[in-house]
């Protein structure tokens, strides 16, 4: 066997590709093992499996490589990342053993179980003569696959493909809630539940913007005077606004900042809510400094 | 039927030698700088697609829409990608804090680099020559190169979802993850849909394919067979259920409208490129036209043909030798591209679950069905099979389907309700809707006009109406 593959000289471009590749594969590998997101090993597995399929390219099986990376790069390691994702960007790996022993033990059976599979292989493929590649791929490495799989392999080839069916069918219905007709309910109903009385369909009122503030804690105000307890999210502490925080932003004064000017305690109540012109404050720049406004009591009015 | 099915595509060349077909022994044959020629081609023309096609889209989208479109920058505003392009390049590169640095910065790279890959296996026209060299003008063929365009499609989507995922904010984690499974599930359509070319070319190498387009296979009616009756040669009229499925999957798998989800503007911001800003973003935009460009280009070589000439043309003998072929091809694909912005411009965006729906439970179905179909139909014409057994075959397969359609129990009527019956059943406190009864009255506009027409017939009436009219104009001018 090894004599026969030996006549066969590896070209140039083969082992560059080789020695590039291999060392990255093996790292990625081994990245894949530490890494300790596990986004990021899946990550490297994709990419031993884009190395893989690059190899399997390179040795004359074109299909097989382009196969794995179509099916496990594309798919398989997709659905992979799907669910990866749906876990959690933050979540990482604890590297505190929970079982004493544990990680020597995987290193042993790991070990133990590639030398069973090595032997394993040796031992069933010492005696078969090698074909070669021109055997192989007649008429073409495609067409060869075909034929193999479809007449001496299609026996192994349907159960697998049962046995993958069944476990995808049984995986479905374990996880499926069947819900009754009755309790089921479709979109024309959703909308119209939507729309049905007591429900308000549209979004809700923003909070309101005013010359005096555009805070999200102002509630918006409806068309009687009073507040709108809708448009102020309820998740907000309800709170006074200091007189600082109430004042004019970005006018300037000649006594300095805005609000330091408006935080004295001469400011008028009067023209809170658009007292209008009448309300205006006896200030001697001239300032609109009207006073705080209530926040997150919507509906009581003022 | 299916009489062609079973002859092999070698057998409609006969004006092959004319369009100088290459053979997959043609490839991996040229010297280095005209690989690097034809790499730089491949690449440029990507990217001049890209600047092309945003400016392609916009004018049409814009025509369709009445309205002028980008129309400042160059002669009919040609440039604005371009200027638009440099703009961008020049912003702020914003780095999110949350985001994962490294797969941040890698994804949209990702995406443009398969998108770019794709172009490679894309037969541009027949063998031509370059400085003397006999060359197809294609970067390189391969066994399974249809196979490469799927493989670069299916990877190119990890960008969109590492972009999605690696940008640490939600709307684009939730567009990364729409487009994840939107891409596996029509990844199964499309590659179903290319099984039927497949079966009927006998070969997966684009440049194969192209040339097994060439004419159709003789038709044979009960063994008569007319001078004049050939199969159509384009596996999209041929295959047309394969052609549309895949056309469908497409857009699916570029993530077009109607199935832009993992993008939609109205609910997800801008999907898994909200974060992204710059050069970046502008990569994932190259991307998505080079992806869309691909799929044309893909669609082209498939099922239309590739670059051999449309029918009127190829009456001319020359249509199909030397740069004109580059010109049908180019041709056929700014065809496709107007196909995507139609559509795009046509229909709104799907309900997730109704694309998924329509994904699994539709296009799977049909294309298993049709694909199921062909192949009985090539195994039956094969010249295996007996005549008397074939036709008892096809008429125990039509007796099925017709006992089928038959015995399909019938989705019982619901009860139509008149309207008084559905305002009687309104819960208390809907919304007040007038009587059934009720008589629309007139608009009052319509009257307003008869009441001043109606004095224009009477004489004295007619002073009055005069004078309305002069106030009227006086009021509008």
């Amino acid at each position: 066997m090894t004599a026969q593959l030996a006549v066969e000289a590896i070209s140039t471009g083969e082992a560059w590709v080789f020695w590039t590749l291999g060392p990255l594969a093996v790292l990625a590998a081994i990245g894949m093992v530490v890494a300790r997101n596990a986004v990021h090993s899946a990550l490297f597995l994709v990419l031993v499996m884009l190395c893989l399929g690059v190899f399997y390219v390179v040795q004359s099986g074109p299909f097989i490589g382009l196969a794995q990376i179509i099916v496990y790069t594309g798919a398989i390691m997709m659905l992979f990342l799907f669910v990866l994702m749906l876990v959690g960007r933050d979540a990482s790996d604890s590297l505190i053993e929970v079982l004493r022993g544990q990680r020597v033990a995987a290193i042993l059976l790991g070990i133990g179980f590639a030398g069973l599979v090595a032997t394993a292989f040796y031992r069933a493929l010492q005696d078969v003569p090698a074909q070669g590649l021109q055997t192989a791929n007649v008429p073409s490495n495609v067409h060869g696959i075909a034929a193999l799989m479809f007449t001496r392999y299609i026996f192994a080839f349907e159960v697998t493909s049962a046995l993958l069916i069944t476990a995808a069918t049984g995986a479905m219905i374990l996880a499926h809630i069947e819900r009754r007709r009755d309790q089921r309910q479709t979109q024309p109903e959703r909308m119209r539940s939507r729309f049905a009385p007591g429900n308000y369909p549209g979004p809700k009122a923003g909070p309101g913007v005013y010359a005096t503030s555009d805070s999200v804690a102002t509630p918006a105000r409806l068309p009687d005077g009073r507040h709108s307890e809708r448009s102020v999210p309820q998740i907000l502490p309800k709170r006074e606004l200091t007189e600082a925080e109430a004042a004019p932003k970005g006018t300037a004064s000649p006594f300095g900042r805005g609000a330091e000017y408006g935080g004295g305690s001469t400011v008028s109540r009067r023209s809170e809510y658009g007292g209008g012109a009448a309300g205006r404050p006896d200030d001697s720049a001239g300032n609109h400094v009207p006073a705080a406004p209530s926040v997150g009591q919507g509906g009581e009015g003022r | 039927m299916l009489a062609l099915l079973a002859q092999s595509p070698t057998l409609a060349q006969g004006s092959t030698l004319l369009a100088q077909d290459p053979t997959l022994a043609d490839f991996g044959r040229d010297p280095w700088w005209l690989i690097l020629i034809k790499v730089v081609f491949a690449f440029i023309f990507g990217a001049i697609g890209t600047v092309l096609g945003v400016w392609f889209e916009r004018r049409l989208v814009a025509r369709m829409a009445v309205r002028p479109g980008p129309n400042q920058v160059g002669p009919f505003g040609l440039l604005q990608t371009l200027v638009d392009g440099i703009k961008g390049m020049l912003k702020e590169d914003l780095l999110p804090r949350a985001s994962d640095k490294v797969v941040f910065f890698f994804a949209p790279t990702i995406s443009a680099i398969f998108a770019l890959t794709a172009l490679s296996v894309i037969p541009f026209g027949p063998v031509v020559s370059i400085f003397g060299h006999q060359t197809p003008l294609q970067v390189t063929d391969v066994p399974v190169a249809v196979l490469v365009i799927l493989a670069c499609s299916a990877v190119g989507v990890y960008g969109i979802v590492l972009g999605g995922w690696a940008s640490g904010s939600t709307y684009p984690l939730l567009g990364g993850l729409r487009s994840s499974a939107q891409v596996i599930s029509y990844e199964v359509a499309m590659g179903l849909s290319i099984v039927a070319v497949f079966m009927v070319a006998g070969t997966m190498s684009t440049s194969q394919i192209v040339a097994a387009q060439a004419s159709g296979a003789r038709l044979s009616l009960f063994g008569w067979e007319p001078s004049w009756g050939y199969w159509p040669g384009w596996y999209a009229l041929l295959l047309l259920p394969s052609f549309v499925i895949f056309v469908i999957a497409a857009f699916g798998e570029t993530n077009r409208a109607p199935f832009d989800l993992p993008e939609a503007e109205s609910e997800l911001v801008a999907g898994y490129m909200t974060e992204y800003s710059s050069i970046k973003f502008l990569l994932y935009m190259l991307s998505e036209y080079v992806a869309m460009l691909t799929m044309s280009a893909a669609t082209v070589t498939l099922f239309l043909g590739g670059w051999r000439a449309p029918w009127p043309i190829s009456l001319w003998d020359g249509a199909n030798s030397g740069w004109w072929p580059l010109l049908w091809f180019l041709g056929k694909v700014t065809l496709m591209l107007f196909l995507f912005v139609w559509v795009r411009a046509t229909l709104p965006r799907l309900r997730y679950d109704q694309f998924m729906r329509f994904g699994w439970k539709v296009l799977l179905p049909v294309n298993l069905a049709w694909i199921l179909l062909l192949a009985g139909g090539r195994v039956a014409w094969s010249g295996n099979v007996e005549s008397g057994t074939r036709w008892l075959l096809v008429g125990g397969m039509a007796v099925t389907i017709l006992l089928i359609g038959l015995l399909w129990p019938a989705r019982k009527p619901e009860k139509q309700r008149s309207v008084a019956e559905q305002v009687a059943a309104r819960p208390t406190g809907s919304f007040p809707v007038p009587p059934i009864d009720l008589v629309v009255p007139p608009s009052p506009r319509a009257r307003r006009v008869v009441a001043e027409r109606a004095p224009a017939n009477v004489a004295i009436g007619s002073g009055e109406s005069g004078e309305s009219e002069t106030a009227t104009d006086g009021r509008g001018a």
